[in-house]
């Protein structure tokens, strides 16, 4: 059924073949047939550059990978899209980050704030402004923990400064106010703006209460870094860790808050699921603070049980033996699902176009339902994370680094998949090509995905997906077989 | 002269990351690796060669430091 890497490579040039010669040339060194054996990217695909003119890309834009995926889950901060309104209003709690809390009152993931800039705050700038707004804030939400100020493309453009504002006003509410400079037009994708927060994180927030140490810590305290908790990721993720003896002093940022982050110094491990989007203070933690950080994934029983191992490894025999012990309470209930669903979907073939993370992380969970990857693709990610998905990649499967949507749609048309995992922007034209769809970014209103729990829920929806009656009606009545009678009959 | 952070990685070996470009490679051949000096040279797994000022021992890792590319 899968094609072998000379096929894919022949199906590659075919693609490529309707582009301009010049466009074809840069394109095709984003699209590969995969081979596990590689160790490093750079040599064979080229990520992380910037779209050509012209074509159809699914990226967004710095400001929605700062204050829509980094800051923006962060529940006890108030984030201002400074600029005009759309930005903000249009990204609102579409990533669906869930919190706990009262909303407008010690909770603000689900609002949106925004200057609201005008002409005349364009002409004679909007500083002002902000100050009025900042202090406005302070008075209206007495528990918000800091304000950030996320500079929408005219901040950059206009030349506020917003660095200024932001450290006049911290002092004058004595809360941190941060400046985060991810106005659109920087970099290539949203991939800048999650480095731009991490950033700000970094100097702006981290290190506030160093000289604190009134925390307790314990040898077994660790942090989740790089789950958002989208339909409650981090909390299925979390009562796994908190179950083998493990406690979770900070979770950034799905469900976070400013002072879990301060006392992230404390954690003994760090433990990286979205590599993407927060290796950067990751890194940053190791360097400053040594606090080694894990990669892992909770995607599917085979790769948690192996995640689970691989973080126990790290202490002592006690929760290596609680590891263990959670492993084999949950084994029975995920043998049920598999005999369950796993019928159904046995050598169903998926591609996926997702963010940074997701098409190398869920392989594992499609595997263990005895589904089939055929291609995968990143809409932002680094070389980094190619090499890291090839030995994740059946042999052959098509490779596609910022797909253009003419692209996608005829690799679909020839691959014929039975499932795409993709986002909201490339749902509907699927939908239409008569394909199951999954949207992978934000699970398509259902969720968790992450950790035992969510892998049950991850099989449902699948299954819900492809075995739908709905797939059998897209042709009208009238071309089906035995169209006669019906005809005679009116 | 880019910044680079060294670090060890799970197997052991030093990792050289390039922050402004997300590029990650390993070490492969440390002119002076110490006791007494550490850094010159290094030869990474792509073929790149870097220069670091020599530190006077192993610094504990990670450690943020500018190299000179050769
Ligand atoms: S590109 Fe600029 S204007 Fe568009 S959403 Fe991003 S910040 Fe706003």
């Amino acid at each position: 059924m899968s094609m072998n890497r000379q096929e894919t490579e022949q199906l590659i040039q075919e693609v490529l073949q309707v582009y301009p010669e010049a466009t074809g040339k840069q394109r095709a060194k984003h699209l590969m047939a995969n081979d596990p054996t590689l160790e490093k990217s750079n040599k064979c695909i080229v990520a992380n550059k910037k779209a050509l003119p012209g074509v159809m890309t699914a990226r967004g834009c710095a400001y929605a990978g700062a204050k829509g995926v980094v800051w923006g889950p962060i529940k006890d901060v108030v984030n201002i899209s400074h600029g005009p309104v759309g930005c903000g209003q249009f990204s609102r709690a579409g990533r669906r980050n869930y919190v706990t809390g009262h909303s407008g009152v010690n909770v603000f993931a689900d609002m949106n704030f925004t200057s609201d800039f005008q002409e005349k705050d364009v002409v004679f700038g909007g500083d002002k402004k902000l100050a009025k707004m900042i202090a406005e804030i302070d008075t209206l939400f007495p528990l918000a923990k800091g304000v950030t100020v996320q500079s929408e493309c005219p901040i950059g453009l206009i030349g506020d400064d917003i660095e200024a504002v932001a450290k006049k006003s911290a002092k004058d509410i004595g809360k941190p106010v941060v400046p985060v400079r991810c106005e659109g037009f920087r970099g290539v994708s949203q991939s800048l703006g999650h480095h731009v927060a991490n950033d700000s994180l970094r100097d702006w927030v981290l290190h506030n209460r160093d000289d604190d140490n009134s925390f307790e810590s314990t040898p077994y305290d660790v942090a989740i870094t790089g789950d958002y908790n989208i339909g409650g990721d981090a909390w299925s993720s979390r009562v796994l860790l908190e179950e083998m003896g493990l406690r979770v002093i900070a979770q950034w940022s799905g469900d976070g808050s400013i002072p879990e982050m301060q006392t992230t110094r404390h954690a003994k491990l760090n433990l990286l699921h979205c590599y993407r989007s927060m290796n950067y203070i990751s890194r940053h933690l190791e360097e400053k603070y040594g606090i080694p950080y894990l990669e892992y994934n909770f995607f599917g029983p085979t790769q948690i049980a192996a995640s689970l191992r691989k973080i126990a490894a790290f202490f002592d025999s006690t929760i290596q033996e609680n590891a263990e012990r959670v492993i084999a309470r949950h084994q029975p209930m995920q043998d049920a699902i598999i005999a369950k669903y796993r019928p159904r979907l046995e050598g169903k073939r998926v591609m996926l176009f997702v963010g940074g993370l997701r098409p190398r992380h869920v392989i594992g969970a499609y595997e263990d339902l005895g589904m089939e990857i055929i291609g995968a693709g990143y809409e932002f990610a680094h070389n980094d994370d190619y090499d890291r998905t090839f030995k994740e990649l059946q042999d052959g499967a098509l490779i596609y680094d910022d797909a253009t949507s003419f692209e996608l749609e005829s690799f679909v048309e020839r691959l014929k998949p039975d499932l795409i995992g993709s986002g909201i922007k490339e749902k509907y034209v699927f939908h239409k090509m008569g394909i199951p769809f999954r949207q992978m970014h934000s699970w398509d209103y259902s969720g968790p995905y992450h950790g035992y729990d969510g892998f049950a829920i991850f099989a449902r929806d699948m299954d819900m997906t492809i075995n739908n009656p709905c797939w059998k009606k897209l042709q009208a009545p009238w071309k089906r077989a035995g169209a006669e009678a019906l005809k005679s009959a009116a | 002269m880019p910044n680079v952070m060294l670090r060890n990685n799970a197997a052991g070996e030093l990792v050289f990351y390039i922050t402004k470009k997300d590029h990650e490679e390993i070490v492969v051949a440390l002119e002076h690796a110490g006791p007494g000096t550490w850094g010159g040279e290094m030869q990474l797994s792509d073929g790149s060669r870097f220069y670091l000022e020599p530190l006077e021992q192993k610094p504990k890792l990670p450690l943020t430091v500018r190299v000179k590319r050769l």
